[in-house]
Protein backbone atom coordinates (compact mmCIF):
# COMPACT_ATOMS: atom_id res chain seq x y z
CA UNK A 1 0.00 0.00 0.00
CA UNK A 2 1.50 2.77 -1.29
CA UNK A 3 1.80 5.95 1.86
CA UNK A 4 -0.92 8.20 0.36
CA UNK A 5 -3.48 5.04 0.26
CA UNK A 6 -2.46 4.48 3.91
CA UNK A 7 -3.54 7.69 4.84
CA UNK A 8 -6.10 8.02 2.85
CA UNK A 9 -7.03 4.62 4.82
CA UNK A 10 -5.79 5.13 8.07
CA UNK A 11 -7.17 8.68 9.19
CA UNK A 12 -11.03 7.96 10.61
CA UNK A 13 -13.84 10.72 9.92
CA UNK A 14 -15.21 12.59 12.62
CA UNK A 15 -19.20 11.85 13.40
CA UNK A 16 -21.33 13.87 12.76
CA UNK A 17 -23.21 16.06 15.37
CA UNK A 18 -26.87 15.35 15.87
CA UNK A 19 -29.42 17.40 15.45
CA UNK A 20 -30.84 19.51 18.19
CA UNK A 21 -26.93 20.45 18.73
CA UNK A 22 -26.83 24.02 16.72
CA UNK A 23 -29.11 26.86 15.99
CA UNK A 24 -30.51 26.58 12.90
CA UNK A 25 -29.39 29.03 10.38
CA UNK A 26 -33.07 29.90 9.69
CA UNK A 27 -33.86 31.35 13.31
CA UNK A 28 -36.45 34.34 13.04
CA UNK A 29 -36.22 35.40 16.09
CA UNK A 30 -32.86 37.02 15.30
CA UNK A 31 -33.49 39.44 12.56
CA UNK A 32 -30.42 39.11 11.06
CA UNK A 33 -30.92 35.62 10.23
CA UNK A 34 -33.39 36.61 7.48
CA UNK A 35 -31.37 37.20 4.14
CA UNK A 36 -28.14 35.31 5.63
CA UNK A 37 -29.33 31.55 5.79
CA UNK A 38 -29.35 29.62 2.83
CA UNK A 39 -32.40 28.02 1.46
CA UNK A 40 -31.55 25.51 -0.27
CA UNK A 41 -30.43 22.07 1.54
CA UNK A 42 -26.77 21.47 2.39
CA UNK A 43 -24.95 18.44 0.04
CA UNK A 44 -22.67 15.99 2.07
CA UNK A 45 -19.17 16.31 1.98
CA UNK A 46 -17.52 12.56 2.84
CA UNK A 47 -14.85 13.52 4.79
CA UNK A 48 -11.31 13.19 2.94
CA UNK A 49 -7.82 14.54 4.04
CA UNK A 50 -8.74 18.22 3.45
CA UNK A 51 -11.20 17.23 5.83
CA UNK A 52 -9.49 15.59 8.57
CA UNK A 53 -6.47 17.57 8.84
CA UNK A 54 -6.89 20.95 9.71
CA UNK A 55 -4.79 24.19 10.49
CA UNK A 56 -2.62 23.65 13.66
CA UNK A 57 -1.60 27.52 14.89
CA UNK A 58 -0.43 29.42 17.30
CA UNK A 59 3.31 28.51 18.11
CA UNK A 60 4.88 32.08 17.58
CA UNK A 61 1.48 33.22 17.08
CA UNK A 62 0.81 33.82 20.95
CA UNK A 63 2.33 36.97 23.30
CA UNK A 64 3.05 36.49 26.79
CA UNK A 65 0.19 38.77 27.67
CA UNK A 66 -2.28 37.18 25.56
CA UNK A 67 -4.26 35.22 28.18
CA UNK A 68 -4.37 37.81 30.68
CA UNK A 69 -6.98 40.83 29.72
CA UNK A 70 -6.39 42.44 32.27
CA UNK A 71 -2.45 43.85 32.02
CA UNK A 72 -2.17 44.59 28.13
CA UNK A 73 -2.17 48.16 29.44
CA UNK A 74 -0.08 50.30 31.82
CA UNK A 75 -3.55 50.75 34.15
CA UNK A 76 -5.74 48.34 34.94
CA UNK A 77 -8.90 47.81 33.23
CA UNK A 78 -12.27 48.17 35.15
CA UNK A 79 -14.56 45.60 36.43
CA UNK A 80 -14.54 42.46 38.42
CA UNK A 81 -12.03 40.35 37.45
CA UNK A 82 -12.43 36.70 36.70
CA UNK A 83 -10.69 33.82 35.73
CA UNK A 84 -12.31 31.49 33.09
CA UNK A 85 -10.65 28.35 32.65
CA UNK A 86 -11.79 24.81 31.06
CA UNK A 87 -10.64 21.84 29.08
CA UNK A 88 -11.18 21.65 25.41
CA UNK A 89 -12.34 17.71 24.67
CA UNK A 90 -13.76 16.12 21.09
CA UNK A 91 -16.89 13.97 21.78
CA UNK A 92 -14.98 11.07 23.14
CA UNK A 93 -13.68 13.07 26.29
CA UNK A 94 -9.90 12.87 24.62
CA UNK A 95 -8.05 16.47 25.15
CA UNK A 96 -7.83 18.96 22.00
CA UNK A 97 -3.81 19.36 22.89
CA UNK A 98 -1.89 22.40 21.69
CA UNK A 99 -4.92 23.96 20.02
CA UNK A 100 -5.85 27.86 19.12
CA UNK A 101 -8.15 29.62 21.64
CA UNK A 102 -9.37 32.92 20.67
CA UNK A 103 -11.62 35.11 22.69
CA UNK A 104 -12.90 38.50 22.33
CA UNK A 105 -15.71 40.24 24.34
CA UNK A 106 -17.08 43.62 25.44
CA UNK A 107 -15.36 45.83 28.58
CA UNK A 108 -17.41 45.77 31.94
CA UNK A 109 -20.31 48.51 30.95
CA UNK A 110 -20.80 46.26 27.88
CA UNK A 111 -18.76 48.42 24.83
CA UNK A 112 -16.64 46.49 22.48
CA UNK A 113 -13.26 48.09 21.27
CA UNK A 114 -14.66 48.33 17.76
CA UNK A 115 -15.46 51.33 15.45
CA UNK A 116 -18.81 49.97 14.78
CA UNK A 117 -20.02 49.99 18.62
CA UNK A 118 -21.72 53.18 19.16
CA UNK A 119 -23.67 52.25 22.41
CA UNK A 120 -23.00 55.30 24.38
CA UNK A 121 -20.90 53.62 27.34
CA UNK A 122 -17.12 54.86 27.83
CA UNK A 123 -14.46 52.75 26.31
CA UNK A 124 -11.81 51.43 29.21
CA UNK A 125 -8.13 52.62 28.05
CA UNK A 126 -6.70 50.11 29.75
CA UNK A 127 -8.94 47.35 28.35
CA UNK A 128 -9.22 45.82 24.42
CA UNK A 129 -10.92 42.48 25.25
CA UNK A 130 -8.99 40.33 23.06
CA UNK A 131 -7.26 37.15 24.05
CA UNK A 132 -5.54 33.94 22.69
CA UNK A 133 -4.02 30.99 23.91
CA UNK A 134 -2.85 27.70 23.58
CA UNK A 135 -4.79 24.64 25.21
CA UNK A 136 -1.72 22.70 27.11
CA UNK A 137 -1.47 18.82 26.74
CA UNK A 138 -4.20 18.10 29.10
CA UNK A 139 -6.68 20.63 26.68
CA UNK A 140 -6.63 23.06 29.37
CA UNK A 141 -6.58 26.51 28.69
CA UNK A 142 -6.92 29.66 31.10
CA UNK A 143 -8.19 33.34 30.65
CA UNK A 144 -7.76 35.92 33.30
CA UNK A 145 -10.49 38.89 32.04
CA UNK A 146 -13.05 41.03 33.73
CA UNK A 147 -16.32 40.37 33.34
CA UNK A 148 -18.27 41.55 30.19
CA UNK A 149 -20.96 43.91 30.70
CA UNK A 150 -24.66 43.24 28.78
CA UNK A 151 -25.65 45.57 26.02
CA UNK A 152 -28.47 46.46 24.35
CA UNK A 153 -29.21 46.22 20.40
CA UNK A 154 -31.59 47.13 17.79
CA UNK A 155 -33.45 43.28 17.29
CA UNK A 156 -36.31 44.01 19.26
CA UNK A 157 -37.79 46.91 21.40
CA UNK A 158 -35.65 47.10 24.79
CA UNK A 159 -32.98 43.76 23.82
CA UNK A 160 -30.16 43.31 25.52
CA UNK A 161 -27.53 40.67 25.25
CA UNK A 162 -26.75 38.69 28.43
CA UNK A 163 -23.12 39.47 29.30
CA UNK A 164 -20.76 36.86 27.26
CA UNK A 165 -17.69 36.40 25.42
CA UNK A 166 -17.11 34.61 22.25
CA UNK A 167 -15.23 31.66 21.64
CA UNK A 168 -13.19 30.48 18.48
CA UNK A 169 -11.34 27.06 18.75
CA UNK A 170 -9.50 25.60 15.81
CA UNK A 171 -9.70 21.91 17.50
CA UNK A 172 -7.53 19.71 14.94
CA UNK A 173 -8.88 19.38 11.71
CA UNK A 174 -11.41 21.51 9.43
CA UNK A 175 -14.50 19.30 10.68
CA UNK A 176 -13.45 20.54 14.47
CA UNK A 177 -13.63 24.20 13.99
CA UNK A 178 -16.31 25.62 16.00
CA UNK A 179 -16.79 29.64 16.80
CA UNK A 180 -19.57 30.34 20.05
CA UNK A 181 -20.25 31.92 22.83
CA UNK A 182 -19.89 31.68 26.56
CA UNK A 183 -22.59 33.09 28.76
CA UNK A 184 -22.57 33.68 32.58
CA UNK A 185 -25.01 31.35 34.64
CA UNK A 186 -28.62 32.44 35.72
CA UNK A 187 -28.24 35.46 33.83
CA UNK A 188 -31.91 36.77 33.92
CA UNK A 189 -31.30 38.47 30.15
CA UNK A 190 -31.53 34.65 28.80
CA UNK A 191 -35.08 34.32 28.12
CA UNK A 192 -35.28 37.38 25.84
CA UNK A 193 -31.85 37.03 23.83
CA UNK A 194 -32.84 35.26 20.65
CA UNK A 195 -29.40 34.56 20.08
CA UNK A 196 -28.80 31.89 22.65
CA UNK A 197 -32.27 31.23 22.75
CA UNK A 198 -31.66 29.93 18.67
CA UNK A 199 -29.72 26.93 20.25
CA UNK A 200 -31.95 23.89 20.44
CA UNK A 201 -33.74 24.00 24.58
CA UNK A 202 -31.80 21.21 25.48
CA UNK A 203 -28.40 21.95 24.62
CA UNK A 204 -28.42 25.58 25.60
CA UNK A 205 -26.90 24.91 29.15
CA UNK A 206 -23.79 23.68 27.56
CA UNK A 207 -23.22 27.53 26.52
CA UNK A 208 -23.21 28.43 30.02
CA UNK A 209 -20.54 28.27 32.31
CA UNK A 210 -20.32 27.46 35.66
CA UNK A 211 -19.34 29.17 38.49
CA UNK A 212 -16.15 27.53 40.33
CA UNK A 213 -15.09 28.33 43.94
CA UNK A 214 -12.29 26.51 44.00
CA UNK A 215 -10.81 28.41 41.08
CA UNK A 216 -11.97 31.92 42.74
CA UNK A 217 -9.03 33.28 44.36
CA UNK A 218 -9.18 35.21 47.89
CA UNK A 219 -9.13 39.05 47.58
CA UNK A 220 -8.54 38.53 43.53
CA UNK A 221 -10.82 37.41 41.44
CA UNK A 222 -13.96 35.02 40.45
CA UNK A 223 -13.54 31.65 38.50
CA UNK A 224 -15.79 30.14 35.71
CA UNK A 225 -15.22 27.26 34.05
CA UNK A 226 -16.10 26.87 30.51
CA UNK A 227 -15.41 23.22 28.74
CA UNK A 228 -16.21 23.13 25.55
CA UNK A 229 -16.19 19.85 23.34
CA UNK A 230 -15.63 19.38 19.75
CA UNK A 231 -16.28 16.36 17.59
CA UNK A 232 -15.11 13.05 18.18
CA UNK A 233 -14.17 10.67 15.78
CA UNK A 234 -15.57 7.05 14.37
CA UNK A 235 -13.61 4.19 15.47
CA UNK A 236 -11.69 3.29 13.18
CA UNK A 237 -12.08 -0.36 12.02
CA UNK A 238 -8.31 -0.68 10.83
CA UNK A 239 -6.54 0.17 13.81
CA UNK A 240 -6.16 -3.84 14.30
CA UNK A 241 -4.09 -4.13 11.27
CA UNK A 242 -1.86 -1.01 12.65
CA UNK A 243 -0.13 -2.48 15.45
CA UNK A 244 3.10 -1.16 13.53
CA UNK A 245 2.72 2.64 13.71
CA UNK B 1 -11.11 1.03 20.28
CA UNK B 2 -14.06 1.22 22.00
CA UNK B 3 -16.04 4.31 22.63
CA UNK B 4 -17.86 3.60 26.34
CA UNK B 5 -20.05 7.38 26.39
CA UNK B 6 -19.69 10.32 23.88
CA UNK B 7 -19.65 13.47 24.95
CA UNK B 8 -22.30 15.96 23.34
CA UNK B 9 -20.56 18.95 21.50
CA UNK B 10 -20.88 22.46 22.07
CA UNK B 11 -23.36 24.60 20.44
CA UNK B 12 -22.48 27.26 17.49
CA UNK B 13 -23.20 30.68 18.21
CA UNK B 14 -22.73 33.97 15.34
CA UNK B 15 -19.27 35.45 15.46
CA UNK B 16 -21.54 38.83 15.43
CA UNK B 17 -20.69 42.25 14.59
CA UNK B 18 -17.30 42.84 16.23
CA UNK B 19 -15.53 39.78 15.05
CA UNK B 20 -12.85 42.02 13.42
CA UNK B 21 -11.54 42.67 16.89
CA UNK B 22 -10.92 39.05 17.42
CA UNK B 23 -10.54 36.87 14.46
CA UNK B 24 -8.45 39.73 11.68
CA UNK B 25 -5.16 38.83 11.98
CA UNK B 26 -2.66 41.12 9.86
CA UNK B 27 -1.42 37.73 8.29
CA UNK B 28 -4.30 36.30 7.85
CA UNK B 29 -4.79 36.42 4.25
CA UNK B 30 -1.20 34.90 3.78
CA UNK B 31 -1.75 31.00 2.97
CA UNK B 32 2.17 31.21 1.07
CA UNK B 33 4.46 34.32 1.79
CA UNK B 34 4.16 37.29 -0.04
CA UNK B 35 6.13 36.99 -3.50
CA UNK B 36 5.89 33.18 -3.80
CA UNK B 37 6.04 32.89 -7.36
CA UNK B 38 3.22 30.86 -8.42
CA UNK B 39 0.97 32.86 -5.92
CA UNK B 40 -2.55 33.89 -6.90
CA UNK B 41 -4.88 36.07 -4.88
CA UNK B 42 -8.22 33.96 -4.32
CA UNK B 43 -10.49 37.52 -3.79
CA UNK B 44 -14.99 37.89 -3.93
CA UNK B 45 -17.58 38.88 -2.20
CA UNK B 46 -20.31 37.64 0.27
CA UNK B 47 -23.80 38.48 -0.54
CA UNK B 48 -26.72 38.47 1.31
CA UNK B 49 -30.30 37.21 -0.15
CA UNK B 50 -31.31 40.77 -1.44
CA UNK B 51 -27.33 40.82 -3.45
CA UNK B 52 -25.90 42.88 -0.97
CA UNK B 53 -21.97 42.36 0.29
CA UNK B 54 -21.67 41.56 3.66
CA UNK B 55 -19.17 43.74 5.35
CA UNK B 56 -19.08 41.73 8.67
CA UNK B 57 -18.20 38.02 7.10
CA UNK B 58 -15.12 36.67 7.86
CA UNK B 59 -13.52 33.71 5.12
CA UNK B 60 -11.84 30.80 6.11
CA UNK B 61 -9.83 28.29 4.06
CA UNK B 62 -8.05 25.36 4.33
CA UNK B 63 -6.29 23.58 1.45
CA UNK B 64 -2.88 21.80 0.56
CA UNK B 65 -0.24 22.89 -1.12
CA UNK B 66 0.85 22.29 -4.77
CA UNK B 67 2.12 18.91 -4.65
CA UNK B 68 -0.69 17.56 -2.70
CA UNK B 69 0.46 18.00 1.14
CA UNK B 70 -1.10 19.16 3.78
CA UNK B 71 0.75 21.22 6.86
CA UNK B 72 -0.78 18.69 9.36
CA UNK B 73 0.81 16.14 11.55
CA UNK B 74 -1.28 13.72 10.52
CA UNK B 75 0.02 14.36 6.60
CA UNK B 76 3.37 11.57 6.32
CA UNK B 77 4.45 14.21 4.08
CA UNK B 78 4.13 17.49 6.08
CA UNK B 79 7.63 17.50 7.19
CA UNK B 80 8.50 18.24 3.10
CA UNK B 81 6.05 21.43 2.77
CA UNK B 82 8.25 24.33 2.07
CA UNK B 83 8.41 26.47 5.25
CA UNK B 84 6.24 29.25 5.19
CA UNK B 85 3.25 26.98 3.13
CA UNK B 86 0.91 27.68 5.85
CA UNK B 87 -2.41 26.05 3.93
CA UNK B 88 -4.46 28.25 6.29
CA UNK B 89 -5.80 31.59 5.34
CA UNK B 90 -8.52 33.99 7.23
CA UNK B 91 -10.18 37.32 5.00
CA UNK B 92 -12.37 40.03 6.54
CA UNK B 93 -15.05 41.48 4.05
CA UNK B 94 -15.18 45.29 5.55
CA UNK B 95 -13.39 46.32 2.15
CA UNK B 96 -16.75 44.80 0.26
CA UNK B 97 -14.53 41.71 -0.66
CA UNK B 98 -12.20 39.05 0.92
CA UNK B 99 -8.87 38.49 -0.13
CA UNK B 100 -6.99 34.93 -0.05
CA UNK B 101 -3.01 35.33 -1.57
CA UNK B 102 -2.45 30.95 -2.01
CA UNK B 103 -1.25 28.75 -4.75
CA UNK B 104 -3.76 26.45 -6.48
CA UNK B 105 -3.37 23.13 -5.04
CA UNK B 106 -2.59 19.64 -6.12
CA UNK B 107 -5.11 16.83 -6.30
CA UNK B 108 -5.83 14.74 -3.36
CA UNK B 109 -7.52 11.33 -3.47
CA UNK B 110 -10.87 10.88 -1.95
CA UNK B 111 -11.50 8.23 1.01
CA UNK B 112 -11.60 5.67 -1.54
CA UNK B 113 -8.82 6.60 -3.45
CA UNK B 114 -10.27 8.63 -6.33
CA UNK B 115 -8.09 11.63 -7.42
CA UNK B 116 -10.50 14.73 -6.60
CA UNK B 117 -9.63 17.86 -8.46
CA UNK B 118 -7.95 20.73 -7.02
CA UNK B 119 -9.95 22.18 -4.65
CA UNK B 120 -9.59 24.77 -1.71
CA UNK B 121 -12.53 24.09 2.16
CA UNK B 122 -13.63 26.91 2.98
CA UNK B 123 -15.79 28.29 6.32
CA UNK B 124 -18.02 31.46 5.83
CA UNK B 125 -18.83 33.08 9.44
CA UNK B 126 -20.90 36.29 9.52
CA UNK B 127 -23.64 38.17 12.21
CA UNK B 128 -26.46 36.84 11.54
CA UNK B 129 -24.87 33.62 10.92
CA UNK B 130 -25.84 31.10 13.98
CA UNK B 131 -23.21 28.44 12.55
CA UNK B 132 -20.10 28.49 9.91
CA UNK B 133 -21.10 27.53 6.33
CA UNK B 134 -18.90 25.36 5.00
CA UNK B 135 -18.21 25.45 0.23
CA UNK B 136 -15.32 24.38 -1.63
CA UNK B 137 -13.54 26.08 -4.09
CA UNK B 138 -12.74 24.44 -7.65
CA UNK B 139 -10.65 26.49 -10.52
CA UNK B 140 -12.97 26.50 -13.54
CA UNK B 141 -9.49 26.55 -15.53
CA UNK B 142 -9.06 23.12 -14.72
CA UNK B 143 -12.21 21.05 -16.51
CA UNK B 144 -11.04 18.12 -16.75
CA UNK B 145 -9.70 17.31 -13.32
CA UNK B 146 -13.30 18.91 -12.09
CA UNK B 147 -15.41 16.50 -14.58
CA UNK B 148 -13.41 13.96 -12.77
CA UNK B 149 -13.76 15.33 -9.71
CA UNK B 150 -16.11 12.72 -6.74
CA UNK B 151 -17.68 15.80 -4.68
CA UNK B 152 -18.61 17.98 -7.61
CA UNK B 153 -20.39 15.05 -9.40
CA UNK B 154 -22.93 14.82 -6.61
CA UNK B 155 -23.62 18.39 -7.41
CA UNK B 156 -26.65 19.33 -9.65
CA UNK B 157 -25.46 19.99 -12.92
CA UNK B 158 -27.07 22.97 -13.10
CA UNK B 159 -25.42 24.00 -9.81
CA UNK B 160 -21.86 22.78 -10.28
CA UNK B 161 -20.77 26.70 -11.31
CA UNK B 162 -21.08 28.13 -7.95
CA UNK B 163 -18.47 26.29 -6.65
CA UNK B 164 -16.08 27.30 -9.54
CA UNK B 165 -13.39 30.65 -9.10
CA UNK B 166 -12.98 32.23 -12.26
CA UNK B 167 -9.59 33.28 -13.42
CA UNK B 168 -8.98 37.24 -12.52
CA UNK B 169 -6.53 39.92 -13.66
CA UNK B 170 -4.24 38.46 -10.12
CA UNK B 171 -5.91 34.99 -9.67
CA UNK B 172 -9.27 34.44 -9.48
CA UNK B 173 -12.50 35.16 -8.19
CA UNK B 174 -15.35 33.34 -6.12
CA UNK B 175 -18.06 35.01 -4.85
CA UNK B 176 -20.38 33.18 -2.00
CA UNK B 177 -24.02 33.79 -2.19
CA UNK B 178 -25.08 32.89 1.22
CA UNK B 179 -28.70 32.91 -0.30
CA UNK B 180 -30.90 34.10 -3.68
CA UNK B 181 -31.14 32.91 -7.25
CA UNK B 182 -27.41 32.13 -7.38
CA UNK B 183 -26.97 30.41 -4.00
CA UNK B 184 -23.82 28.75 -3.62
CA UNK B 185 -23.49 25.24 -2.53
CA UNK B 186 -23.15 24.38 0.75
CA UNK B 187 -21.97 21.09 2.22
CA UNK B 188 -22.35 19.43 5.41
CA UNK B 189 -18.99 17.94 6.52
Amino acid sequence: MSAREQRTRASPPYRPDPDGTHPPLDSPGYRSTALRHPVRRPLTLPQSVTEITGPVLGEGRIGERDNDLTVQHPGEPIGQRIVVHGRVLDGDGRAVPNSLVEIWQANAGGRYRHDADVWPCPLDPNFDGVGRTLTDEHGRYEFTTIKPGAYPWKNHHNAWRPAHIHFSLFGRSFTQRLVTQMYFPDDPLFDQDPIFNSVPEAARSRLVSRFDMNRTTDHWALGFEFDIVLRGREATPFEDDDHDH
Amino acid sequence: MTTSSTLPSTPSQTVGPYLHIGLTWQDGPFVVPEGTPSSVWLRGRVLDGAGEPITDALVETWQCDEHGRFAHPEDPRSAEIDSGFRGFGRSDTRSGEYGILTVVPGRVPDRTGVPQAPHVDVSVFARGMLHRVVTRVYFADRPEANAADPVLSTVPRDRRQTLLARPSADGYTFDVHVQGEYETVFFDV
